[in-house]
């Protein structure tokens, strides 16, 4: 029984893992936190039932394009909204309230859009297959999720510790105008984080739709919330803290409704995130609090 | 129809939206005052449910009168508030943001799953009580107060922590102190204004005080301009009468309201009341009179 | 003797930052702290305003010791102070930052000040008063309603002094007061600060630029890594050997 709920606190964490990535990666380069990145999430996963449902595409392309276009929705959104408030020097809690604009423009145009109910992917495109190992049950989206989120965190972090693009978003995290002074092409590297974070959000999207096929405008909020909760756990900018948090999350929140109770699931984030903040605010690997210019 | 006719039907139709008006701009005021020490913080939608929740169980569980449900719909945010702010106050900017967002949603959860407030269900049937002259008294009562304490060495004070919390400390400002009572009265009135709101809405339940609606009242706050107490009002009023001008749009209206937000953001950065820029345009347009000095 | 640092240390994790630190500002008159950049100095002065704590040692302000006072608790005691990087409200008007500076000494309850009661008026109108004289000390009055952000940087510098005037200090700590100055400016503040002196307050200066320092004060300590090096008159100071050493290739012209 344990075993069972490991099995699904891994793939639970995994998407929280990546979700949370996406929302610290803008965090970290930009010194934004992108309340927007729920809805992303959210667009995420009806891109790709649209991409199925209408161009009747495979599944893994229809991740793929979904990526793309919520990446593209990302870039969107930084260019319109985050791009002028840097360029005024606004202290970093207005960007986050243009964010929470955006936020709540995306869910209502969603609802607006495609309405409010629960929508299904069409039967037949969730592979139905799993494995049963002795006492455990493993479903092909459950393996599906922890291999993709596992390969796009690995690529991720390959990409941040050992290329030089890696080591150019991490000056720039360091400080943006040493960065700039350094020659690094920061702002066209705002748009590639802010459309590689969006991706990331939107494959979590897409994973989540097919883990529980309930697809609604409203999916991004509780998502939002639990991101808040990992990176703040984690550390804010911190990548490996991201998804160890993530993980961390889907444990304590699998084990706490198989043997406490599942009222309390939405607040075992919130009470972690409390009892972080009060006893070491910068997360598990965080280090600085305040940016640099 | 006659005038009394007319203003019957009105009123039968829009009292909700009037009371409304009132009680947005208590809530508007009320993360006014937070910010005004520099603190976002996105707890008094929480707030506003406690007080709403206490108010409606003293009038229909313990058959107390209205105005103790009022003053207890006060209190007891008010002392919540002081418990949670000790720790939390410590955190700055972006972290007490999101620490003020937890504890709402943990509030949220707790309200959902206590058999005393009805659950997921809500309290259904609280007595309509609230009369037009409440929410005029006790908006006029908050006005006052807010306008006194901002023209004291309490409004300096908060000020003063806003701009720079290390020069404000050393120059005798107990930052701690005052950011703890800027905490407890934003959370006062919000609760006030959740305890009169309950009593015309009849039913309360935990999804009127999310984090959509911590959003709402920041939204306020920021359209209408944080610079003095009559941009959180102005932004209330025009953000509380908008849907209706836009209920044609249906879904779309709530949309609206965060394109706005994000407008506002952009182009109107210190919201539409900001004295400043209101003083720039008029000496602008009197730029042909002879030299004028400059008064505060 | 008004301020006493005795055997003062502080490490922060492994780094020595001040060791063994003991020097004492005479009352009246106007005491230079100088050194070469990072040897220091900025951390004596945190010391002092209970920004930070001191790992050994005491700090004795009019015969009481101020190791333990919080920051906001420090000007009750009669210490005040000033920024490198100058730290005026720049939202607010000059009167008004003045006025802040007086926080602790408006004595009126919520009572007062909610009723809008005769005595909570009287109070406010006499900080009023009382800040426009100290604007007029540093020769700011004339523009007493104008916001801070629209002053030049040696006025926000003035402006700062009339605020820490404000607290009705005992001692005042200038921190690098000069700093980022053109010489008409610097000779201009000295012109302050003299005038200050003149006042009654006693001033305790940190401080880079030598020349400015030794035309200044009465009396000088020399801080080098952490170490007094040397203390005394000017005249003492200029020609202490170690101090030369110290501050070879580094003095300001």
């Amino acid at each position: 029984m344990l075993e069972q709920q490991l099995i699904n606190a891994l793939s639970l964490g995994s998407v929280y893992a990546l979700f949370a990535l996406g929302f610290t990666l803008v965090f970290g380069v930009l010194g934004v936190i992108n309340l927007s990145h729920g809805a992303i999430f959210m667009l995420g996963s009806y891109a790709a039932l649209l991409l199925v449902e209408q161009l009747a595409l495979p599944l893994w392309l229809a991740m793929l394009a979904a990526m793309i276009a919520t990446g593209l929705i990302g870039l969107i959104v930084d260019v319109l909204v985050l791009k002028p408030l840097r360029k005024r020097n606004a202290p970093h809690l207005i960007p986050m309230i243009a964010t929470i604009g955006v936020a709540i423009m995306l869910t209502n145009l969603a609802q607006g859009l495609f309405g409010a109910e629960n929508k299904r992917f069409p039967v037949g495109t969730i592979p139905e297959d799993s494995v049963t190992i002795g006492n455990l049950h493993v479903t092909a989206v459950q393996v599906g999720i922890v291999v993709i989120a596992f390969v796009l965190m690995v690529v991720l972090l390959g990409v941040m510790r050992r290329t030089q693009l890696g080591r150019a978003l991490r000056a720039i995290a360091e400080s943006p105008k040493a960065a700039y002074l350094l020659g690094i092409n920061v702002e066209g590297l705002f748009y590639l984080t802010s459309f590689a974070a969006a991706a990331l959000g939107g494959a979590a999207g897409v994973l989540v739709g097919l883990s529980f096929n309930a697809i609604s405008p409203f999916m991004g909020q509780p998502m939002l919330h639990k991101g808040i909760a990992v990176i703040i756990l984690g550390g804010m900018g911190d990548i490996r803290g991201a998804m160890i948090g993530g993980l961390f999350l889907g444990f304590a929140e699998v084990l706490t409704v198989a043997y406490i109770s599942s009222d309390f699931r939405d607040a075992v984030a919130f009470g972690l995130l409390f009892l972080i903040l009060l006893v070491k605010p910068s997360g598990m690997f965080g280090k600085v609090l305040e940016r640099k210019a | 129809m006659t005038m009394m006719e007319w203003w019957d039907g009105f009123w039968a139709t829009y009292n909700t939206v009037i009371f409304s008006v009132g009680v947005n701009a208590m809530l508007a005021l009320s993360i006014y005052v937070t910010l005004s020490c520099g603190l976002l913080s996105l707890a008094n939608a929480a707030f506003m449910g406690i007080g709403a929740y206490v108010a409606s169980l003293i009038t229909m569980q313990a058959g107390l009168p209205f105005p103790v449900a009022l003053v207890a719909g006060g209190i007891l945010p008010a002392l919540v508030a002081l418990v949670i702010g000790i720790p939390t106050l410590r955190l700055s900017g972006v972290y007490l943001a999101m620490a003020t967002l937890g504890f709402g949603e943990v509030v949220r959860v707790v309200v959902l799953n206590m058999e005393i407030t009805g659950g997921p269900m809500g309290l259904n049937g609280v007595p309509p009580v609230t009369e037009w002259w409440h929410i005029v008294l006790l908006l006029g009562v908050t006005i006052y107060f807010l306008a006194r304490v901002r023209r004291s060495k309490i409004g300096r004070a908060f000020e003063a922590i806003k701009e720079d919390e290390v020069a404000a400390r050393l120059m005798g400002v107990n930052v701690a102190g005052y950011k703890l009572l800027a905490f407890v009265i934003g959370a006062a009135i919000a609760g006030v204004a959740g305890a009169l709101n309950a009593h015309y809405t009849f039913t309360i339940g935990p999804n009127n005080y999310g984090f959509e609606n911590a959003v709402d009242i920041l939204t306020m706050a920021v359209f209408g301009g944080t610079s003095n107490l009559i941009g959180p009002m102005i932004g209330s009023t025009i953000l509380s009468l908008l849907p209706e001008v836009l209920r044609h749009f249906k879904d779309f209206r709530l949309a609206a309201n965060g394109l706005i937000l994000i407008l506002v953001v952009l182009y109107l950065p210190k919201g539409i009341w900001d004295p400043r820029r209101i003083r720039a345009f008029m000496q602008r347009r009197n730029s042909n009179n002879s030299a004028s000095k400059k008064v505060n | 003797m008004l301020l006493q640092f005795n055997q003062i240390s502080k490490n922060f994790g492994g780094l020595q930052v001040l060791q063994g630190v003991q020097f004492h500002v005479p009352e009246g008159g106007i005491f230079g702290l100088i050194g070469p950049n990072g040897a220091g100095k900025t951390t004596v002065f945190n010391l002092i305003t209970g920004l930070l704590r001191a790992s050994s040692g005491n700090i004795v302000f009019d015969g009481q010791d101020i190791g333990n006072v919080a920051p906001h608790k420090i000007t009750e005691r009669g210490i005040a102070r000033t920024f490198q990087n100058i730290r005026v409200f720049k939202e607010m008007t000059l009167l008004e930052n003045v006025v802040v500076g007086m926080h602790d000494h408006l004595d009126y309850g919520f009572g007062g000040l909610l009723l809008n009661l005769g005595s909570f008026r009287k109070i406010e109108k006499e900080a009023r008063e009382r800040a426009l004289e100290l604007l007029s000390w540093v020769r700011l009055d004339h523009k007493a309603g104008m916001l801070a952000d629209s002053l030049s940087y040696g006025e926000q510098r003035k402006l700062e002094f009339a605020r820490a005037l404000a607290t009705k200090p005992k001692l005042l700590l200038l921190d690098e007061p000069v700093a980022g100055m053109n010489p008409a400016e610097k000779t201009e503040l000295m012109a302050e600060i003299i005038n200050i002196k003149q006042r009654g307050f006693s001033i305790f200066m940190i401080e880079h630029d030598m020349r400015f320092v030794m035309g200044l004060c009465d009396r000088v300590a020399v801080l080098n890594f952490g170490k007094i090096i040397a203390e005394g008159t000017p005249d003492e100071i200029k020609n202490n050997q170690e101090v030369i050493e110290a501050y070879l290739g580094k003095e300001e012209e």
